[in-house]
């Protein structure tokens, strides 16, 4: 379906033209209270738990997908739709949530793209490589921005909560005051961060878990951009990781294009070459990806590099 | 996963990639009946997954019946040591018995995926024969690269420009070469591949092009979709430790140092083990109970870990999302009553329902736990128990 298609047949989904879409200036990226979910896999047992999730926190689920359901609602009132078209042109949702099993998750991803959604939150763990490769692609032509796979998803506290994170960890921005922003590979040590941040009195303006699978959505350097953009956000925690090489990628961007101090912390100090750990993209193999060239490079660009997990909101603290 | 060469060279000819006749044997007589098969010059390899098996002695090239019966016999009676596999060695149970090929000029072809390209890339070198790390850290240049369509593949101007790149210049070798790197890329696509080489790719002296030594890695991830992958796998090769694990859907790497580590979440884990070697202590394993952790999956954590005569004392560090405190914490005690813990444990604990997990280990009262409040907090604590 082609913009101009959408727009003529009116199928412009709300957010395509929003203004965190379009990156002026902005309070938090992305997402916020008016931003409506479609969640795909909203009947499975990880979907329907996490939908009750979102939607305790704040979040507006408008829609839900699967094939066959269409026309019941699920656990949580939430109109059931056969595809994901139907789903957005009846609620006009312009983000979608996904809990889909490995197998079927990539494909679900295209279909949300086609279907008009302009960012796409592939929750999914265990995608084969080579579907997101397919899948990227796809979004990419249709102009649809992917977080994920294997992530925890992302939420502007407060107001809006699209994945798994648990939601009281947060801090909201006050009336008038600022916050951080959290680009993250990980997602219990992304909890950890924003622990550490929030027992400190520090806000969060949006957190994004961009996830740990070597072919993903959003990466580093683009959410650099839309937080250097963001009026609320004072500063920029970076979490990476052992494997690739986007840290030093990002690291390169920050150097000449963010003014914002930037906090960062890379895991897998410890971690032996050739092993992956836990992620499928942690992983150390032809001398590329270890630690300390990561953090090597984050120190060269400015980055205040936390030396410990344990010290990254004190790290923050000191900078702002 | 990883397969043996032996497997990989099956998945190769099967695309239609000329490689050198061969056939995998178990013992010594099993090689000289290959030998006497084949005629001629025979290489003897043993069929491990670490690397530098050529400079340990276990890839032989033999002229004569007792020369490969004594290679085989040498193969399978000594553990493998090389740079790759650490002072104790790899036994080696299965070798490959090869024709030999007259070679007259040695490449490099290779498929794998480029992360920040997203899609796979096709590399290949005139410096064939030696380890691609080496060359791109010596001598960038020779190697030449073509990244893949990701709807649509390897297209014919690439395979061209990648033979060319060769120096391949015969009309028939050229042809032949193409046709390799198109089975190679179809054998990449088809298994999930995260890496296809053939290292080296020869040309022999009659001019034929042939692979004689291919390794592949593939995605765990598809696996599912994969049954013939599945059954190539080897077991004996694997950590029965980490074996073990994965059977109860947790992710365990087993580590030389000696305090045991159990955590949710691959980034935290891996921040565990760091913030245990930033306070002077050696982690003893990488472990990540995952998400949807049951009770029953965590206890068995908890013994896998103590299983480990290494193991000194425990952290144990859990910020519950979806997975729960309380699930840990009934874990915990279950593992207490079960095996007993020996050793400190170190508990630390924050997130999901973690309220009512500090009530459950409260009256639990396990004399070997250790609270405590926050992240470099549990580090000092082991480690002071340990080191």
């Amino acid at each position: 379906m082609t913009q101009e298609f959408r727009l003529r047949t009116g199928l412009q989904p709300a957010g395509r033209l929003g203004r965190a879409i379009q990156g002026q200036a902005t309070m938090s990226i992305l997402v916020n209270k008016d931003t409506k979910v479609v969640c795909q896999g909203i009947t499975g047992k990880a979907g329907a738990f996490h939908a009750a999730q979102c939607i305790e926190y704040g979040t507006q689920i408008v829609a839900g997908v699967t094939p066959g359901k269409g026309g019941s609602r699920s656990e949580h009132g939430v109109p059931i739709f056969n595809c994901c078209h139907d789903a957005v042109i009846a609620t006009g949702a312009d983000v979608a949530m996904i809990f889909v099993p490995p197998a079927f998750a990539a494909d679900a991803a295209m279909e949300a793209a086609d279907a008009g959604v302009s960012l796409v939150v592939l929750i999914t763990e265990g995608i084969p490589a080579l579907d997101m490769v397919r899948a990227r692609k796809y979004l990419d032509d249709k102009g649809a921005r992917l977080i994920g796979p294997n992530c925890p998803g992302i939420i502007t506290p407060g107001e809006c909560k699209i994945g798994i994170m648990p939601g009281y960890i947060h801090r909201p921005v006050q009336d008038g005051s600022r916050g951080v922003g959290i680009i993250s590979r990980s997602g219990t040590l992304t909890y950890e961060a924003v622990w550490q941040c929030t027992t400190r009195n520090i806000s969060q303006t949006t957190c994004v878990g961009i996830g740990g699978d070597p072919v993903k959505g959003l990466n580093f350097i683009e959410l650099l951009d839309l937080f250097e953009q963001d009026e609320e956000t004072d500063a920029i925690i970076m979490i990476g990781e052992i494997g690739g090489t986007d840290e030093e990628q990002a690291a390169f961007h920050v150097r000449h294009h963010v003014s914002k101090p930037v906090v960062g912390f890379i895991a897998g100090q410890t971690a032996p070459p050739g092993k992956r750990m836990g992620h499928a993209g942690a992983i150390i193999s032809g001398g590329e990806g270890t630690a300390a060239s990561k953090i090597a490079a984050l120190k060269e660009a400015g980055i205040h590099v936390a030396r410990s997990p344990g010290e990254i909101g004190e790290t923050l603290a000191s900078v702002l | 996963m990883k397969i043996h060469e032996y497997q990989a060279r099956e998945l190769l000819a099967q695309a239609g990639v000329p490689v050198t006749p061969f056939e995998m044997v178990t013992t010594p007589e099993q090689a000289t009946a290959a030998f006497d098969r084949f005629g001629g010059t025979v290489v003897v390899k043993a069929q491990v997954f670490a690397g530098g098996r050529g400079k340990a002695g276990f890839v032989k090239l033999c002229e004569s019946r007792q020369e490969v019966h004594d290679a085989a016999g040498f193969m399978l009676g000594n553990r493998m040591v090389s740079k790759q596999t650490g002072p104790e060695g790899v036994g080696v149970h299965r070798l490959l018995v090869a024709v030999a090929a007259d070679i007259d000029a040695e490449y490099y072809a290779a498929v794998v995926l480029d992360r920040s390209q997203r899609c796979p890339v096709v590399m290949v070198s005139r410096e064939g024969g030696v380890e691609i790390e080496e060359v791109a850290a010596r001598n960038p240049d020779a190697i030449f690269k073509q990244w893949l369509h990701p709807h649509l593949g390897l297209q014919g101007f690439q395979a061209a420009r990648l033979v060319h790149a060769l120096g391949l210049e015969d009309k028939e070798q050229a042809k032949a070469a193409a046709r390799v790197l198109r089975g190679l890329v179809d054998v990449f696509v088809k298994y999930d591949c995260s890496l296809a080489e053939i290292n080296p790719l020869v040309r022999t002296s009659s001019g034929e092009i042939l692979a004689i030594d291919a390794k592949m890695n593939f995605d765990d991830s598809a696996l599912f979709r994969q049954p013939q992958l599945r059954e190539m796998h080897d077991e004996s090769e694997d950590n029965p430790m980490e074996v073990r694990a994965r059977k109860a859907d947790l992710t365990y790497i087993a580590l030389n140092g000696n305090i045991g580590c159990l955590v949710n979440g691959a980034g935290l884990a891996m921040a565990t083990m760091d913030i245990i070697k930033l306070h002077g202590g050696e982690p003893a394993n990488f472990l990540d109970v995952g998400g949807s952790v049951s009770q029953e999956g965590a206890t068995e954590a908890f013994r896998i870990i103590l299983a480990d005569p290494k193991v000194k004392g425990v952290l144990v560090n859990i910020f519950g999302g979806i997975a729960k405190c309380d699930t840990i914490a009934e874990a915990l005690i279950a593992a207490a009553r079960e095996i007993g813990f020996k050793v400190p444990v170190v508990v630390r604990l924050e997130g999901t329902n973690v309220e009512r997990a500090r009530q459950l280990l409260k009256e639990a009262a396990i004399p070997q736990l250790i609270p405590a409040s926050d992240l470099t907090d549990a580090a000092q604590k082991v480690c002071a128990k340990v080191v």
